[in-house]
């Protein structure tokens, strides 16, 4: 891994964590309102799928996609302003925190009803396809997903037509308060890939470097034009399923048990990575000092105190975000009419057919 | 007997009391089990009916309120608890094509017991996928019936009722009346499952309404009052079928008629309600029939815009003293 994508995967690992820890604060002071689904615990899934594709693949997320917007470079400024309900949100207030959209990045949309993001995907899937552009669509959806039919009628078209769309499950065993053993037959949910002929596999969605490199794999395949793919990343959100849940159907030891593999912690420990002492070189013997030698040319390293710069400069980034939003004016009657007739624009309707 | 309780409490003793009076009786949805329902509405039937009757489903709306319908078709007396009526867009299929039509073609061989319970409306910030009201897209369907309780009195009595029911009953319950608190009398024979019920008597108009703008509506006619206006606030209870009568003697006393309602306007509860009572009661009428209604737009997310987007008390004060103040056609 080089220096520069490692150090992308670091700030984009922090600026997620502390991005939604300072979203559940302003919750708290009542700036955000409604349903706030947080990603605490998830972030190596986004961050190492979202940083394997392409500025021109699309992206379909669920409600719980912050971070996804996030990394795929929406300004915090404008995702903060949108949980604020603010005029200058990436949707002008009128979606929020569950629906977040930026068509310039594809962006294609936070989706709320569980199991939409399939079809979705698998449109846009087709119209790549039909046109035969280079592009991929990724398709993130969690769990408790899979047993929507939207999933199965999404997979067998995208398998049936090889279209090129990555699905990629956020595993992180909940339907809210139902564990995964409770809501499916089959809890490994790469294997149900397999009824439509869609190569798919389980990976440990807590180590970003890992989820990278399945992922670019996966997209590689994509591109070559093998039809969809399925990456199921094991994970666990460290939260309740939305600020409204406590999460009080977990038992404390099973969260406690996760929390040792925080997804911030490992790409952490992974940028510390250092030179070796000479004892380690010594210790590994003559063939794998030339490999160690590599990986530490190619890989450089972070210490401590670069790390606690970058946490700065995040903060800085964060409390700005937070400035801009609660800066910004609410959006207006006039606002939220332009944006449901934005598609209206080259036609005057017929004096008095005008609802209202 | 009566007892203060809240309306979740209500919908709560209501479904225990008939679980442990009819084996027949069992309920299923999302987190609906261990995790106790999520506006508490099952809280405490899973540890005492066990998982076969309190079940926790899949997220497959569309599949299970398909299996309360082939469960309803052998006897058995469902009630599917959908977390909202935003999700029940999936159901529609099993609601639409199938509750509402086997008993019909099959020529009335099958009765269908099936009671479907979910939250609908504008809460608080929950955006245009969360905050659909969409009742009178169920009503336009012949074959259902749809209450809406928006007291924890008649959330008792009527989901008692419903369960007892042999048709296809949708309760529609509002996410902002969970916690509202009232007393309830427990022993009474209730009303008829349909009947609208005169929540205040006046004499200069009346406001129709349901569920949560009903109550509205109340504390509009409390401030009406005070501008020396009486208005008669009727709360239709059933949005199919309707109970018309009550409605039209209360016009033959007021001849001035408003609805209330959160769905939005366009092909709205309202238009019905109004084409029915004029139907009914035109010579009846001094004024041109009024609707206060949602706005014909999703629901914004920006807490302002989505206030502003359904009826608030001062909108159905100001269209109440306008329309109490219209005069009289001659004639
Ligand atoms: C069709 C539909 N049914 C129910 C819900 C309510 N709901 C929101 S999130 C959720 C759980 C989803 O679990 P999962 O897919 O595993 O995603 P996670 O929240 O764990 O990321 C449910 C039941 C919904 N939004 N849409
Ligand atoms: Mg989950």
């Amino acid at each position: 891994m080089d220096r520069d994508t490692l150090h992308k995967f670091l700030y984009d690992m922090l600026l997620a964590r502390a991005f939604e820890e300072r979203a559940a604060q302003e919750y708290s002071n009542g700036n955000i309102a409604g349903f706030l689904h947080l990603y605490p615990g998830e972030e190596a899934v986004a961050v190492g799928v979202i940083h394997a594709a392409e500025p021109s693949d699309y992206l379909v997320t669920t409600y719980r996609e912050h971070v996804h917007a996030l990394v795929r470079g929406i300004p915090p400024r404008q995702v903060m302003a949108e949980l604020f309900g603010r005029r200058d949100g990436i949707c002008k207030g009128m979606g929020g925190s569950m629906h977040l959209f930026d068509r310039e990045r594809r962006f294609m949309g936070g989706y709320a009803i569980v199991g939409e993001t399939f079809p979705v995907a698998t449109g846009i899937g087709y119209s790549v396809a039909l046109r035969d552009l280079p592009e991929a669509v990724i398709c993130f959806f969690g769990d408790g997903a899979v047993n929507q039919g939207t999933f199965h009628e999404a997979l067998n078209m995208a398998a049936l037509w090889k279209l090129p769309v990555l699905f990629v499950c956020e595993n992180n065993h909940y339907q809210i308060g139902t564990e995964i053993h409770r809501h499916s037959a089959v809890v490994d949910v790469h294997k149900r890939a397999c009824a439509y002929n869609i190569p798919a596999e389980k990976l440990d969605g807590m180590d970003v470097i890992n989820v990278y490199e399945a992922t670019r794999h996966a997209l590689t395949q994509i591109r070559a034009g093998n039809g969809p793919q399925l990456l199921e990343f094991e994970t666990y959100r460290f939260r309740g399923h939305s600020m409204a849940d406590a999460g009080n159907y977990r038992p404390r030891a099973e969260v406690n048990s996760q929390s040792g593999r925080d997804p911030v912690d490992t790409v952490i420990h992974e940028a510390e990575i250092g030179y070796p002492t000479q004892a380690e070189i010594a210790a590994a013997g003559p063939d794998l000092v030339d490999q160690l030698v590599c990986h530490v040319a190619a890989a450089d390293h972070f210490n401590e105190q670069h790390i606690d710069s970058v946490r700065r400069e995040i903060d800085k980034v964060v409390e700005d975000a937070v400035q801009f939003a609660l800066a910004s004016p609410p959006p207006d009657m006039q606002d939220a009419r332009d944006s449901l007739y934005c598609n209206r624009k080259h036609e005057t309707l017929l004096e008095g057919s005008q609802h209202d | 007997m009566t007892e203060t309780l809240m309306l979740w409490q209500a919908l709560n003793r209501a479904l225990d009391i008939e679980m442990a009076s009819d084996e027949s009786v069992f309920t299923l949805g999302e987190d609906v089990g261990l995790y106790g329902g999520s506006y508490r509405v099952t809280e405490g039937l899973y540890a005492k009916y066990g998982e076969w009757r309190v079940r926790d489903t899949p997220i497959s709306e569309g599949g299970f309120t398909g299996l309360g319908v082939g469960a309803a078709l052998t006897g058995m007396r469902p009630v599917v608890e959908i977390m909202t009526i935003n999700f029940a867009l999936l159901a529609l299929d099993a609601i639409i094509n199938m509750a509402a039509k086997i008993p019909f073609m099959s020529g009335g061989q099958f009765p269908m017991p099936l009671v479907i319970r979910m939250p609908g409306g504008v809460a608080k910030q929950l955006a245009a996928q969360h905050s659909q009201r969409l009742e009178h897209t169920l009503m336009n369907v012949p074959g259902l019936r749809i209450v809406v309780p928006a007291t924890p009195q008649d959330a008792w009595w009527q989901l008692r009722q419903a369960i007892a029911s042999d048709e296809p009953v949708i309760v529609l319950e509002h996410e902002l009346l969970y916690f509202e608190k009232g007393e309830v009398d427990l022993t009474t024979v209730p009303p008829p499952m349909h009947q609208a019920i005169v929540r205040r008597a006046g004499t200069d108009l009346t406001i129709v309404s349901y569920s949560r703008m009903a109550n509205l509506a109340l504390s509009a006619a409390q401030q009406l009052a005070d501008q020396n206006i009486q208005a008669e606030v009727i709360d239709l209870r059933s949005l199919s079928p309707i109970d018309w009568e009550t409605c039209a003697a209360s016009l033959r006393k007021t001849h001035r008629l408003l609805v209330v309602e959160e769905d939005c306007r366009f092909a709205g509860t309202g238009a019905e309600i109004i084409a029915g009572l004029t139907e009914r009661c035109f010579f009846e009428l001094d004024a041109v029939p009024v609707r206060v209604a949602g706005l014909d737009m999703p629901t914004p997310f920006n807490a302002e815009l989505e206030a502003a987007s359904i009826p608030r008390v001062e909108d159905i004060v100001a269209a109440a003293s306008q329309l109490a103040g219209t005069t009289p056609r001659p004639g």
